[in-house]
């Protein structure tokens, strides 16, 4: 077997494994049903929170967005997890002989999906309620890019990791939150520029985010394997 | 070439040991029942020939395969069918099949002919699984198993919640999936219907497996 066909047989699985999540999650309209609106619902209670004061709304604007996308992603990676452990759907991964890391590789991807599609909204919703104005358009679209892909990664990974846990539910937040602190700066400071709201240089926390989704990506395409075997 | 080879295998599981030291050996074309009380390691056994466990001690290879260093090529040539069904309970049955088959890269996968062959009503093939009876869903499972044509097949329980025809349409796929060379190991804590499938009887309890007189 070449190794282009082995690339093209890599993509293909991970293609079919994201489309059987997207299409999982269609169907059971959690996204658009639920996160969603407890999206633009968190929102909507940062605003009660900071009194509606509109210039103190527009400089916490970054952090805001992007602790809902974190929430956010939680509720997502905690989803994307479910759907394998539910009467024994792992076996599909396991017995198919699919390489583990393009498995790893497609639920990421349909986990970033997902929040690309909240932040398409939760964007929009800043601007209306907190009177946030966009400056950079292509900083905020490539700090959205680079950090969810981060987000999706890293949530993959430890979702996988907390597969086998009795109490995964609640263990999750508690290892992706903290985890994903170098996200929350780095976007959050990419935005501040992107929004105009601080004088920083936006484009260089990119780097950061590219950097921590390349070793999240890297590290869960490795340790997916065993530990999907021993969820 | 033994389909299933077993010396010694323990499996432990949080230090407790789920398989004591089993022996087995089946042969192609074999259908082998393994009859055991609740808790004898029934599961566990079938488990570890689709290499989905670890040996703790001893050892095993399955269709030729080490089960300590290729775990992964052993699963690509079983078919397991387990308490669970392993089906995603927001696809359709069919939708179940394409995946299975894509993702086991079955070429011209009959997904179609699986469902007829388990006589799954036309009806029922387009709504979730998770929206079908227990039976139903069962059925569903075994034609994931029957697309994939693997060479061992791995059945815990194979009758449990399957009406009488069910029953007739599990028997009729182990006796063909024999005959066309496969083997087959059957779990089931009676000997009962699954009995008279079978080529060869084992006991197990305690872990361990014993030989018993022709069935």
């Amino acid at each position: 077997m070449s190794a282009w066909t082995g690339l093209g047989g890599f993509v293909g699985d991970a293609r079919l494994v994201a489309a059987k999540d997207l299409r999982i999650e269609w169907r059971a309209r959690t996204t658009l049903g639920q996160v969603l609106p407890f999206a633009l619902l968190v929102l909507v209670l940062f605003g009660f929170a900071l009194d509606a004061n509109r210039p103190t709304l527009r400089l916490a604007t970054p952090g805001l967005l992007w602790m809902t996308v974190l929430f956010v992603t939680v509720v997502a990676v905690q989803r994307s997890a479910a759907v394998e452990s539910a009467d024994g759907a792992r076996r599909v991964l396991l017995l198919s002989g699919m390489a583990p890391a393009a498995a790893f590789v497609g639920k990421a991807a349909a986990v970033a999906v997902q929040l690309l599609v909240v932040e398409v909204l939760l964007v929009p919703g800043v601007v209306l309620l907190y009177d946030a104005e966009v400056e950079s358009v292509p900083l905020v679209a490539a700090t959205c890019i680079a950090a969810t892909v981060g987000l999706a990664a890293a949530g993959s990974l430890l979702g996988a990791v907390v597969a086998g846990v009795r109490a995964h539910q609640t263990v999750l937040p508690i290892l992706l939150l903290p985890v994903s602190a170098p996200v929350l700066i780095a976007a959050t400071r990419a935005f501040a520029d992107g929004f105009g709201t601080v004088a920083v240089e936006g484009w260089s926390w990119i780097g950061l985010l590219a950097g921590f989704a390349a070793a999240n990506a890297v590290v869960g395409a490795v340790v997916y394997g065993p530990l999907l075997e021993e969820a | 070439m033994t389909a299933v080879r077993l010396s010694g295998a323990v499996v432990l599981m949080g230090g407790f040991p789920a398989l004591a030291g089993a022996d087995l050996e089946v042969v192609p074309g074999e259908v082998v029942l393994v009859r055991g009380p609740n808790g004898a390691g029934k599961s566990t056994l079938l488990h570890l020939c689709a290499g989905l466990l670890r040996l703790s001690e001893g050892q095993g290879d399955v269709l030729g395969c080490d089960l300590g260093a290729d775990r992964a090529a052993v699963r690509r040539r079983v078919g397991l069918l387990g308490h669970d069904t392993a089906l995603y309970g927001e696809l359709s049955a069919a939708e179940n099949l394409q995946v299975w088959a894509r993702a086991s890269r079955v070429a011209e996968a009959d997904v179609t002919g699986a469902l007829d062959r388990l006589g799954l009503p036309q009806r029922l093939r387009d709504v979730p699984t998770a929206r079908l009876s227990a039976g139903q869903r069962r059925r569903v499972a075994l034609a994931a198993i029957v697309v994939r044509r693997p060479e061992l097949w791995l059945l815990d329980e194979p009758h449990a919640g399957l009406d009488s025809d069910g029953r007739a349409i599990v028997d009729s796929l182990v006796t063909a999936a024999a005959a066309a060379g496969a083997a087959v190991v059957l779990a089931s804590h009676e000997t009962g219907p699954a009995g008279g499938l079978a080529t060869r009887t084992v006991t197990m309890a305690g872990g361990t497996l014993s030989e018993r007189a022709q069935s």
